[in-house]
């Protein structure tokens, strides 16, 4: 019952930032319009046969929802910077139920982003079938556990001042790798398929007639969620020190 | 408990050995003030008693556990000495997260009342002031209802208003049978709150006992007295006085036995008058015990 109290009120504190709002929900929002709205007639998009904004809708989906997971790492660094973390190791709090409330407040956060993505998508006339909709979002769900992760760590690891652009490159770099723009070939694409991202992107373009993910998808999620959680977990062991 | 305590850390040139052998003990229900100029090792034992460091040699029992079970059994509340506060909860939101924490926590009106936060209560933490910032620390230091509350310079940034109604609520909390432990650089704050003072300087222990027992361990006390026409000479060759110091008529005598001093000043001179015989402070004792070398090193942050 307490430890949910703790999330509670991280949900609670979360969703009080203004500024969280215009940046993890607004950014992908403006430009999934700024991209789709214009081309919102472009039915083939790149001979694929696929609709522009649904093909971007897949695109930021992935994009939002992984900048909305990595976003657990300022909010670690801040609480951190301030003196919070070690004022809460001193209480009963559990290490369990400490980054349950952060894997928990981010995949809401990813969740609302997703959310809003596909009321977006609806708006400029992108339909998916149900199924294909949950198959995609149950999917994208799971393959958001190594950014969870990566973010604790991150948070735990780096101060205020670098986790934004640790978080900023490395979410971009991963984005690109994983083919949330455009889709990678040659060399790229032989690499992509070693990144979270590359994955992540695939459980997205299950709206657009993709398979999901074969066994190479789910040893290459499972295991960055195991090396990521592990750093996350070291990350979090050691950082008792005054900031 | 603290038991050979040792803890270095690695500086710039070679291990720095920020606390070198500290054992103390302390009973329940004491209130214990933690003195030293900084860099002492005050925080860093601070730490160690709340299982934030673990020592690299010695070791420390909290109520008779280790210090991360009896953190993780809320009987420890601190206020550490870094901190602000996360912000986007009022004042009352965020000692009730505090309490949520705790097995047995102590009812949130109470607390906020406790530490006179009544009026600040539904606003949100990211405005308050420096003094109520601290206050709402001790809060959340308290709420968890601790049998040992251990706080790191709790007054800095209080106003004077604010200090008074700190050591109000910590005089209550001690009456309640608490162990409180405190850090500070205000000597008179320990010399009026605590029972005990445990002087610490380079990571040591240089003296722990009653206050009253560490000032007296100086062994000085001061006569002041108006006596014209007496020669400075003629008073130091009293038994029992150190030193003179005279302002035209006003004397000042530091003597080691003021008790002869007083008895052979009155036999001899019958037009003594303004007398007053005063005990070393505790930041004489402080000045004695730690060197004065060891205060002026202290980058001046030291309030004396």
């Amino acid at each position: 019952m307490r430890q949910f109290a703790y999330t509670r009120f991280e949900l609670k504190r979360t969703f009080r930032e203004r500024r969280l709002f215009i940046f993890a929900f607004g950014f992908p929002l403006i430009l999934y319009y700024l991209i789709a709205a214009p081309n919102r007639n472009v039915h083939n998009y790149n001979h694929s046969g696929i609709a522009l904004p649904l093909y971007y809708m897949c695109g930021l989906a992935s994009f939002g929802t992984m900048m909305a997971m990595m976003s657990a790492g300022f909010r670690i660094a801040g609480e951190r910077q301030v003196g919070w973390t070690r004022q809460l190791r001193i209480t009963p709090l559990s290490t369990r139920s400490y980054l349950r409330a952060k894997v928990l407040t981010a995949y809401v956060m990813a969740g609302c982003s997703l959310g809003l993505l596909y009321i977006a998508g609806a708006t400029l006339g992108v339909s998916i079938p149900a199924g294909r909709w949950i198959e995609m979002t149950g999917l994208i769900a799971i393959g958001l556990l190594p950014f969870a992760a990566l973010g604790i760590a991150l948070g735990h690891l780096l101060t205020i001042d670098s986790t934004g652009p640790a978080t900023g490159g490395i979410v971009s770099l991963l984005a690109f790798i994983g083919g949330t723009w455009f889709p990678v070939t040659g060399f790229l694409h032989t690499v992509g398929q070693y990144v979270p991202s590359y994955w992540l992107v695939q459980a997205a373009h299950i709206a657009v007639g993709g398979t999901g993910w074969g066994t190479r998808g789910w040893v290459v999620i499972v295991a960055w969620t195991a090396v990521l959680s592990a750093i996350a977990a070291y990350a979090f062991a050691r950082d008792t020190g005054r900031v | 408990m603290l038991r050979g305590l040792e803890k270095s850390w690695r500086g710039p040139a070679g291990p720095i050995q920020a606390v070198r052998g500290i054992d103390v003990s302390i009973a329940r229900g004491e209130t214990v003030a933690l003195l030293g100029p900084n860099g002492a090792g005050k925080s860093t034992t601070i730490d160690m008693i709340l299982g934030l460091v673990r020592p690299d040699g010695g070791s420390v029992s909290v109520l008779g556990r280790d210090p991360g079970v009896a953190v993780k059994e809320g009987l420890v509340g601190a206020m550490l000495q870094t901190g602000a506060l996360i912000r986007n909860l009022t004042v009352r939101e965020l000692v009730s997260m505090a309490a949520a924490l705790y097995p047995r926590p102590l009812p949130v009106d109470d607390v906020i009342e406790l530490v006179g936060l009544d009026e600040v209560a539904s606003q949100r933490t990211q405005k308050l002031s420096g003094g109520e910032t601290q206050r709402v620390r001790f809060a959340v230091a308290l709420v968890g209802d601790p049998q040992l509350l251990i706080l790191d310079e709790p007054t800095v940034a209080m106003d004077v208003e604010g200090r008074r109604a700190f050591w109000q609520a910590m005089r209550r909390l001690a009456s309640e049978g608490r162990t409180l432990m405190f850090a500070t650089h205000y000597l008179d704050e320990a010399d009026a709150n605590a029972d005990r003072a445990v002087l610490l300087a380079r990571g040591v222990v240089v003296a722990d006992g009653p206050t009253t027992e560490i000032k007296g361990k100086v062994g000085t006390r001061t006569i002041r007295a108006t006596l014209p026409g007496v020669g400075e000479a003629e008073l130091g060759a009293l038994d029992g006085v150190d030193s003179v110091l005279r302002h035209g008529e006003a004397i000042t005598l530091v003597c080691s036995d003021s008790d002869r001093a007083i008895r052979q000043l009155l036999a001899r001179h019958e037009e003594i008058r303004d007398i007053e015989i005063t005990g070393a402070g505790l930041e004489d004792a402080f000045m004695r015990l730690v060197g004065d070398e060891e205060i002026g090193a202290g980058d001046g942050e030291l309030a004396l």
